[in-house]
């Protein structure tokens, strides 16, 4: 895709949890501006791949390189640091602070030369900025997935990793997420990897997709290809 | 009365607030909590012995026990996050380590400084007018405990790791940094404590111990926060106590509140600001 290093180059990741392997090799490769689906049925090591990616989870081999240092073994604050922003399954905001102190805390993202935009993320999710001081915890799914975009978005990621961004929130509100991902990715050329079972989303806005089977990529779904037919056939629905 | 109240309400506050917020942070049950209240006293007390004037040997002091307490966090307390009962043993240990190495190396006793004269009078009763220092001192940590937690971007990222430490790290919060930095001002909050009543009590190796029961009792009813919890905790308790105290002296007063402790957990087993965050929901 890219003349430079790739935004995301990932060889041989090996993970486990306690004693059981969970990625056997994982290969992945983004390049600028791309966005990128990891698709697969549940348990195929999807999740831990995301975890890994963000260092909360050490790998036992391979390496990971992001923006061409390799980050492999380190901390996940020095993975956030370097500008990747990581919106977990289940959101995990911190529910007994406000709004706007919840993006605070994402502004450490791309460490403390990095350019911040708050203004984007209010201009992106306009409900944000009404519930600035409301506690994070009192707001719905669907307000709580735009402020762990937001949080990620703030500190204006090179590489933004999102786990199951449709789960369990109404689809008006999905497809409205989905719209603000491109915008991003159009206007500031973020790159984008998320997890998701959703046919609808995968469809809305993937350009490509790797296939996860039993802890290994098995499969990728090319630009172009990217049709209800070829994500059916792998997540055999 | 009103007076009594101030007073035993400064003790409750100033004895637990450093407690409250290693335990809220971090979990941490801190054993050598009274040692730092002991280290914040020896401090101040030598450098009035060495000329210095009384508030700044006090800064001195606070300021002693905070590097201290991020000396600890690094080299004992990091160890053990994951371990709490370890993280009880292991302070505990340091605590009697110091008790003893202090009566070793100082002896048994030092000289006081005296509390700072001064009196007024209310009616026919006359009060120390340092014991109001204590009190403002008390107000004075607890604000500061308020603006660092909630008006600065360090107390937005310490909330965020005590919140979701992992969630925290993913987004770049410096965890370690964070912990260090509230272990050093729980223990630097525990030194004030020290520094404040260095004037008006003994010095001995042991004098920890004096502060330690109120401190626990205090942080256990307030719960693991510190701002909803301790402030509130400190009221309830100060009334019991003062009123039990007029109605039947000191002994009454410390069997009240101690009883009023048990009724308390019993009801709010996750104490005061438990219960609040619990109704705020």
């Amino acid at each position: 895709m890219s003349t430079s290093d790739p935004v995301l180059a990932v060889s041989g990741l090996w993970a486990n949890y306690g004693a059981t392997p969970i990625l056997q090799g994982v290969d992945i490769e983004i390049g600028k501006g791309e966005i990128v689906g990891l698709i697969g049925r549940n348990g195929v090591g999807k999740t831990t791949t995301m975890r890994c990616l963000i260092g909360l989870l050490r790998a036992t081999a391979g390496s990971i390189r992001v923006l061409g240092q390799d980050l492999t073994g380190q901390p996940a604050d020095a993975f956030a640091r370097l500008g990747i922003g990581y919106i977990p399954q289940g959101r995990e905001v911190f529910p007994r602070m406000t709004v706007a102190e919840n993006l605070t805390v994402g502004e450490l993202i791309g460490g403390p030369k990095g350019k911040k935009q708050p203004d984007l993320v209010y201009q992106y999710f306009p409900r944000l900025a009404e519930r600035r001081y409301q506690l994070a915890g009192t707001m719905s799914g669907g307000e709580q997935q735009q402020l762990a975009i937001g949080r990620a978005l703030i500190g204006n990621p090179a590489l933004m990793l999102l786990d199951e961004p449709s789960e369990g929130i109404q689809p008006s509100i999905v497809q409205m997420i989905c719209e603000a991902l491109k915008s991003i990715r159009n206007e500031l050329g973020t790159t984008i990897l998320f997890v998701e079972q959703n046919l609808d989303t995968i469809l809305a806005i993937s350009e490509r997709c790797y296939v996860m089977e039993k802890g290994r990529i098995t499969a990728e779904i090319p630009p172009g290809g990217v049709t209800s037919e070829a994500v059916r056939g792998h997540l055999s629905i | 009365m009103l007076y009594q109240f101030a007073d035993v309400f400064a003790f409750l506050i100033l004895s637990a607030a450093g407690l409250a917020i290693v335990f809220g942070m971090m979990g941490v049950i801190n054993m050598a909590h009274g040692e730092f209240i002991m280290c914040g006293a020896y401090v101040t007390v030598g450098l009035v012995h060495a000329g210095f004037p009384l508030p700044l040997a006090q800064l001195c002091g606070t300021l002693a026990a905070g590097v201290i307490g991020v000396i600890v966090e690094m080299a004992i307390v990091r160890k053990f996050y994951t371990r709490p009962l370890d993280s009880l043993l292991a302070t505990w240990g340091l605590s009697l380590v110091v008790t003893q190495g202090m009566l070793i190396l100082v002896g048994s006793s030092v000289a006081g400084i005296g509390t700072p004269p001064g009196s007024f009078a209310v009616g026919d009763y006359t009060f120390s007018v340092y014991r109001l220092v204590l009190f403002a001192g008390a107000l004075a940590a607890l604000g500061f405990v308020y603006l660092i937690f909630m008006r600065t971007k360090f107390g937005v990222h310490a909330r965020a790791t005590m919140q979701n430490a992992k969630m925290a790290r993913a987004l770049g919060v410096p965890v370690g940094r964070v912990y260090a930095l509230s272990f050093g001002i729980g223990a630097g909050l525990a030194g004030l404590c020290g520094a404040l009543y260095a004037p008006t009590m003994t010095l001995i190796p042991t004098m920890g111990a004096t502060f330690i029961v109120e401190s626990f009792v205090t942080v256990v009813v307030g719960g693991s926060n510190v701002l909803l919890g301790t402030a509130p905790a400190g009221i309830l308790l100060a009334a019991v106590r003062t009123s039990l105290n007029a109605w039947h002296g000191q002994i009454i007063g410390q069997i009240g509140m101690l009883i009023a402790v048990i009724l308390i957990i019993r009801i709010l087993p996750e104490g005061i600001s438990g219960f609040l965050t619990r109704k705020q929901r």
